[in-house]
């Protein structure tokens, strides 16, 4: 079944020959001018895991300097530099630019498009955000900070006012954090309006909006929510740079600024932030439990509907971020309700995965391991978010070690899953190889221990009280074994992921070869050749249900029979 | 057979040492939890208390959301494997049932209503709760990296140590503080006695405690604050009220004059220490740091970085970068005479 050719699998051949002289520069030529929305995925991608990997060597260095009370692997600057980079690195250069090169990649492909709708765009795009983040790290040589050169920005990634003003961040190292998150912005913004361009205009015959696969409605949902939130970041960064550069006073509380309207323009940005990064994580896993169980989606419309209404609700949450500033007793509770609500359409997510799965006939391959993983930590991270949402328990967690636990069981134990579920399954189609499954399984395995040790490990140093962004901690407060044992979670997930990488690399070299279609699927991506040829298909593609690939396979008993 | 039974055994004991890690990890935790004196289930005060009950009701529900829904998915993982003997047809496909997003719409929506009812409840009884005549005030102001305590009805100025009288039931005795800070961001958080809240310029805040039960309580700054945000800790005495009668008249006195230290106060007044501290009755009369007029009945020295030993002392006159990288506090360059003249003095500031 799975190497069966199938009619819309021709191509064309556009590409040129090649030649033999200077061909490593025609090479790289190639992949810089390249505007080929597969190529911007991959190079969004990769950057994404380089970004990954330096990210996570700070993390294991924030842990290591937390092993142990009074410990002196790093000095507080450093301390702080580390966690303000680790964040913002994860955030925006890691997070952000996988999430848009798996859109990048799959979007066309899974509507039976040839290319995005502004090619030309996408370029430019990714090269803003790369260059974003070029220069955020530029800081570390050349930034001039208050402690000499060589000064990252050390404010925390929410670079809270009055912090981040000239009189306690002198020098440039917040100006660097502030810039490159504009041009970084910008990329972004791009990028989402090329994805809601592409999906609105672009998809082929038969591909009604309620026929897209759910990773494109997903992205298409995360992209009009991108548009809304980037926006007022980037208002608020250049007000941050007038206020450091022009004088002026907007969060300047010594000039009668407001350190909370920071906050309100932060975290209107970082709340449906969280969702941006996460939804497309949901299609991820929309797209490969199905796969993996053997079945549809259950309850199409309803993952929709929820996904829509996710993106609504998020909009209206963001001060839950801010039950410890003294907003009053009403608002407050507005915000709790709100919250609270966010958990509705996300638990119908979680069920209809559930119902999925069931009755299904579920193949434990490496990219359903880390599903499966998922929906277990999002299980999870759903509670405890209900449980910070309680506005009077959010004054005891709120900036603890349990606030940190919950947003890594979001953004690792679930995005950073997914992450690796889509790599898995879909490493075959854009490299023609079958990524290793015994070094998956090692990777899965010792990532979800290590996960495990260190993040649910964190949730009890945070009830006891052990509060965020410190670099040291008095050894009498009751958090010294824990915080031992966090870390050396953290050295397994570090293993784990250097076992990533080298699978990464040597699958490239030497794995299987993959075939069309190694999965058995039914979305249009799986038609076409691995790697897809330039502009993908040679004639458009014409579908009649949400599984095209199902119907050509199974022409007694096609899905738009049953689809309503 | 040599190889399942290889296997086997590598399983069994995969599964001994897992078991083995997590009896270990439960009784460290155990442990750290006994030794802790910031558990936020431990609480020793109202509102403490009142969000340690409804953190029970919120676990309960939670984990009861927990156990069902991943006992299903755990069950449908299980039970729906492929096997090694399954054929290669595909399972029936089923598309969704109205009825049955309709059930796991509704019953989220119920368990919302409650949890929010129960919430709010509590949001409303410990944030507006009306301050009796009896509440002592107390005026906290933040510092980059220490804490200022103002009393205003008792005339009282003192740093990083706080101390409240001890609230019974027939005489209710709470604290009620009030928030602002001179710099950056800071937070209050004291884990026993109540939730935090946070200290903003130009953006006062109010909150309260009602210690049930004497004793030390320790707390730290909660929001990033910069460098030396880590060491910017917290002490709270509550006493009886004797104890704290006798405290408040012995802050009250200005600072002891003790000729045989008068090298020490020349030292003091002369050198740039009175640009930032104060000791009543003295010349100084700086605000940028801590009040020192009772700086020897303290236990501690830079906002908890240090006991508060002649030695210590020393070490942080001469090099404040010693216990804290970072903090405001310069290093004045005295010789070791001054110093020690300058610690000799500062002991004495009972």
């Amino acid at each position: 079944m799975a190497d069966q050719s199938l009619p819309i699998a021709g191509t064309v051949d556009v590409t040129p020959p090649r030649r033999s002289t200077a061909a490593l520069l025609e090479w790289l030529h190639g992949w810089v001018v390249t505007v080929d929305h597969k190529r911007l995925g991959v190079l969004y991608t990769v950057y994404g895991i380089f970004f990954l990997l330096v990210a996570g060597a700070e993390a294991i260095a924030i842990r290591i300097q937390l092993a142990w009370p009074g410990m002196h692997f790093l000095s507080p600057e450093l301390y702080n530099e580390m966690f303000t980079m680790h964040g913002t690195t994860m955030v925006f250069l890691v997070g952000m630019t996988i999430i848009f090169g798996f859109a990048n990649y799959l979007v066309p492909l899974m509507i039976g498009a040839r290319d995005m709708a502004f090619p030309r765009l996408n370029a430019f795009s990714f090269w803003m955000t790369a260059f974003g983040g070029l220069l955020i790290y530029y800081s570390f040589i050349g930034g001039f900070g208050l402690y000499g050169m060589g000064a990252a920005p050390d404010v925390g990634w929410w670079a809270y006012a009055p912090l981040t003003a000239k009189a306690f961040s002198p020098g440039h190292a917040t100006d660097y954090w502030a810039l490159a998150l504009i041009v970084a912005g910008f990329g972004t913004l791009g990028t989402a309006i090329n994805v809601i361009a592409t999906t609105l205009s672009m998809r082929c015959r038969g591909m009604t909006l309620l026929r897209m696969p759910l990773f494109v409605w997903l992205m298409l949902v995360v992209s009009g929510l991108t548009l809304i939130t980037i926006t007022p970041l980037t208002a608020a960064q250049i007000m941050l740079v007038i206020d450091r550069y022009l004088g002026g006073h907007f969060f300047d509380t010594q000039a009668g600024g407001s350190a909370v309207v920071w906050m309100h323009f932060f975290w209107i940005f970082g709340h449906p932030e969280v969702y941006v990064l996460v939804m497309p994580a949901f299609g991820i896993a929309s797209e490969i439990i199905p796969v993996f169980s053997r079945k549809a989606i259950f309850g199409y419309p309803a993952m929709v509907a929820a996904s829509v209404g996710i993106a609504f609700v998020s909009l209206g949450v963001w001060a839950h971020h801010m039950f410890t500033v003294g907003m009053t007793s009403v608002s407050n509770a507005f915000f709790v309700l709100s919250t609270m609500l966010v958990g509705i359409p996300t638990g119908i997510k979680i069920f209809n995965w559930v119902a999925t799965i069931w009755g299904g006939k579920i193949r434990l391959a490496t990219p359903m391991l880390f599903c499966l993983g998922f929906l277990f930590q999002f299980l999870i991270a759903g509670l405890t978010g209900i449980m910070l949402s309680v506005a009077p328990w959010n004054w005891q967690l709120h900036n603890s070690y349990f606030v940190i636990a919950h947003f890594h069981y979001v953004l690792v134990g679930a995005i950073v899953f997914n992450v690796f579920a889509g790599i898995y399954y879909w490493y075959p189609k854009v490299t023609g190889r079958m990524l290793s499954e015994a070094l998956g399984k090692w990777h899965f395995w010792l990532f979800f221990i290590g996960f495990h040790i260190t993040f649910d490990t964190m949730h009890f140093v945070g009830f006891l009280g052990m509060p965020r962004s410190i670099y040291t901690y008095e050894p009498d407060r009751g958090w010294n074994h824990l915080n031992f044992i966090i870390s050396m979670g953290g050295i397994v997930q570090a293993i784990a992921v250097l076992i990533f990488a080298w699978n990464l690399v040597h699958s490239y070299l030497k794995g299987k070869k993959a075939g069309n279609d190694p999965w058995d699927a039914w979305t249009l991506e799986w038609a076409v050749p691995s790697p897809p040829p330039v502009y993908n298909f040679a004639a458009d593609p014409v579908v009649h249900s949400r599984r095209p690939l199902w119907d050509l396979k199974h022409p007694d008993d096609p899905d738009w029979k049953y689809e309503a | 057979m040599m190889r399942e039974n290889t296997a086997k055994a590598i399983r069994g004991i995969s599964r001994l040492v897992l078991g083995l890690i997590v009896f270990c990890a439960g009784e460290l935790a155990r442990a750290d939890a006994a030794q802790s004196q910031t558990n936020i289930f431990a609480p020793a005060s109202t509102p403490a208390g009142n969000i340690r009950d409804l953190s029970w009701f919120v676990l309960a529900i939670t984990g009861g959301i927990f156990i069902s829904v991943g006992g299903l998915l755990a069950w449908a993982i299980i039970r729906y494997r492929e096997r090694k003997n399954d054929d290669e047809s595909e399972p029936p496909q089923i598309y969704g049932s109205t009825q049955v997003e309709l059930a796991w719409t509704v019953i989220p929506v119920l368990i919302v209503v409650v949890l929010f009812l129960t919430t709010a409840r509590i949001i409303f009884a410990i944030q507006d709760a009306p301050k009796p005549q009896a509440a002592l005030d107390v005026t906290v102001v933040g510092h980059q990296y220490w804490w200022e305590f103002r009393y205003p009805k008792l005339g009282i100025v003192t740093a990083n140590e706080l101390h409240v009288p001890v609230s019974t039931r027939l005489e209710p005795k709470p604290t009620f503080l009030h928030l602002l800070s001179a710099d950056v961001d800071h937070s209050f958080w004291v884990p026993e006695l109540a939730g935090k809240t946070d200290l903003i310029p130009n953006h006062p805040n109010d909150t309260w405690i009602e210690p049930l039960r004497t004793g030390v309580y320790l707390g730290q700054c909660a929001q990033f604050c910069g460098v030396e945000h880590a060491k910017m800790l917290l002490r709270v005495y509550v006493d009886t009220p004797e104890q704290f009668d006798a405290w408040v008249k012995l802050q009250q006195q200005p600072g002891v004059q003790d000729a045989s230290v008068a090298a020490g106060r020349r030292v003091f007044e002369t050198e740039a220490c009175t640009n930032c501290h104060r000791i009543t009755g003295t010349a100084a009369a700086g605000t940028f740091g801590p009040d020192l007029t009772h700086l020897a009945s303290r236990v501690t020295i830079a906002s908890g970085a240090a006991r508060n030993t002649t030695v210590n002392l020393h070490a942080w006159i001469e090099d404040p970068d010693h216990f804290k990288p970072g903090a405001q506090m310069p290093a004045m360059q005295l010789d070791e005479v001054q110093v020690n003249e300058l610690v000799a003095y500062l002991n004495t500031l009972h």
